[in-house]
């Protein structure tokens, strides 16, 4: 488990992370989602020790994560798969890491194997690898001490489709084990894919959480009848807006209230379900709002 | 405590780990140096170099070279070469981005830069043993009527204090700056800049001297020793420009962002 209580950041007059909270809880893969300079990756440094906080808490598993005598075996990191000895090959990486940690060679195998980089491509050198290489290495390094937590920024950058899905797999896998996920991503798709829970972050500041349902039954239902006119009508008088969207309406309410004015007026329903592509539109509405604040404060900050 | 909390769900005993050992960490940064093309190939020229100019001045010198001849001949390209390798021990991990990793899987700093420290005192007294095997095998070669001329304990003890002076000077501009390109053309120019100076400035040359960690530490190449006077200016430049900085990048290390 992840617990992040009132956590704050900030560099100058900008705010990087303001009184952010969350839990990622274990058994279940939370998605940091939130555009590039949101926030996601200062508030994993936090996590890490890498970053000081300038106010907040942080707890992994209970712990303070300085407090924890050889983090690697307790919490996978992966912060970025680029952060590595270019001139260092993909297995010495691991080498290292298995050393600090007090774990066998045989290790390193193991991982090799399990994000299937094979024995060739592991006595390459790291700046011959493709950022998907790169990534899996990371994976493998964030793994090897049989983590019960993993802080993951970014995983699935530059991982092809069968990438994505062989880490959906693997991280569900794990999660499933019992284990914490926490991934950060600035693509919804991703994240919708693989996370049971979603953190979403704009700016700094959190602007959204729960699962995917939760956050869809925000963004309204789509509904489309036979007397589509006679709907809207009898909507508005049930105090409910919609809004044409493609051949039908979108309209800002659960899918029960919408069927119950629908019977009620003998109304013909061809489709009712939570509107499509609401977790993107709530995400673009979320950060665009966002960025275009962040945009005009910062501006402001560098003349002061 | 820890059995109460470990029953807790999403609470980690963390009761049956222990922290990495200083050896180990110094173990895994000696590793951390031999382990790229260009720590491996820094490692084999010191190593190369050092026979190398021992060779040359074996073959072109006139005199017959007692033992210590060939300790000092090795100290040159040795001092020069062992801070490089000083600095690049701590600034690889910024310059690659390693620090990352490095300070996630050891989140206190402080003994990520002892292990680094101990490290490089290990390579620079493992280049001094291969500098003693050299000389020890050309000597006879030599053939210098007294070769064991002025050798004696204090003498090779401040052979190697000169070597480790110059190893832990790089390390503090290593640490002070965090970038190889910077803490090694510092090394290389500041005493550069404090002997232009100390040349020109003619009347202030013995005040200068205090200020003067290259000059005062050659000092400790002098067969019949020190004098306090020299002593006490090994310790005021020494305290200038290795004491300083270290503390100065001590303190930056442990307050920085690792990015």
């Amino acid at each position: 488990m992840i617990k992040v209580e009132n956590l704050t950041k900030k560099y100058g007059g900008f705010t990087a992370v303001d009184d952010v909270s969350f839990t990622a809880l274990p058994g279940r893969v939370t998605g940091f989602l939130g555009p590039n300079g949101a926030g996601k990756s200062t508030t994993m440094r936090m996590m890490v020790g890498l970053t000081r906080p300038d106010a907040g808490r942080i707890t992994v598993g209970g712990h303070d994560y300085l407090d924890i005598p050889n983090p690697g075996r307790h919490v996978g990191v992966l912060l970025d798969a680029s952060a590595q000895h270019a001139g260092r090959t993909g297995r010495e990486v691991l080498a290292l890491s298995a050393a600090t940690m007090g774990l066998p060679s045989s290790r390193v195998d193991e991982m090799l194997a399990l994000v299937s980089l094979t024995d060739s491509e592991s006595k390459r050198r790291v700046k011959n690898y493709s950022l998907g290489m790169r990534q899996r290495l990371g994976i493998a390094n964030a793994l090897m001490g049989d983590p019960q937590v993993l802080i993951l920024d970014e995983p699935a950058n530059g991982l092809d489709p069968a990438g994505i899905r062989w880490m959906r797999g693997l991280l569900k896998g794990y999660a499933d084990r019992g284990g914490t996920v926490l991934l950060s991503s600035h693509l919804l798709h991703e994240v919708q894919m693989i996370a049971d829970d979603l953190v979403m972050i704009g700016r700094g500041t959190i602007v959204a959480q729960g699962t995917p349902e939760e956050l869809l039954q925000e963004s309204g239902t789509y509904v489309r009848a036979v007397e589509q006119e006679q709907l809207v009508a009898a909507l508005a008088e049930a105090g409910i807006q919609a809004n044409p969207v493609a051949d039908g309406y979108r309209a800002d309410a659960e899918s029960v209230q919408i069927g119950a004015v629908a019977a009620k007026h003998g109304i013909t329903l061809i489709e009712l379900r939570a509107a499509d592509g609401g977790l993107e539109d709530l995400f673009l509405e979320l950060t665009a709002g966002t960025q275009r604040e962040s945009y005009s404060e910062q501006t402001g900050g560098t003349q002061a | 405590m820890s059995t109460q909390t470990a029953l807790e769900p999403g609470m980690i005993d963390i009761s049956g780990t222990s922290r990495p050992s200083l050896a180990k960490l110094v173990q895994v940064e000696i590793r951390k140096m031999a382990d790229t093309r260009a720590g491996l190939w820094l490692l084999i020229a010191i190593g190369a170099v050092t026979v190398l100019v021992n060779t040359l001045f074996l073959i072109f010198s006139k005199d017959d070279l007692p033992f210590l001849a060939f300790l000092q001949f090795s100290a040159m390209p040795q001092g020069m070469l062992l801070p490089v390798l000083a600095i690049l021990l701590v600034t690889q991990e910024w310059g690659q981005r390693t620090g990352l990793v490095t300070f996630s899987l050891v989140p206190h700093r402080g003994r990520v830069l002892a292990a680094k420290f101990l490290a490089a005192l290990i390579f620079i007294l493992a280049a001094f043993l291969v500098a003693v095997a050299i000389a020890l095998v050309l000597t006879p070669i030599a053939g210098a009527a007294d070769p064991w001329e002025d050798v004696s304990g204090p003498f090779l003890a401040r052979i190697v204090l000169a070597l480790v002076l110059g190893g832990v000077w790089g390390f503090a501009f290593g640490i002070a700056l965090l970038n190889s390109a910077f803490a090694i053309v510092a090394y290389f120019a500041v005493p550069t800049v404090v002997s232009i100076v100390t040349g020109i400035w003619t009347s202030m040359q013995d005040k200068l001297l205090w200020f003067d960690l290259s000059t005062s530490s050659s000092m400790l190449f002098n067969p019949d020793g020190l004098s306090g006077k020299e002593w006490a200016q090994i310790g005021t430049s020494g305290f200038i420009w290795i004491v300083l900085p270290l503390v100065i990048g001590w303190i930056r290390v442990q307050k920085a962002e690792i990015k």
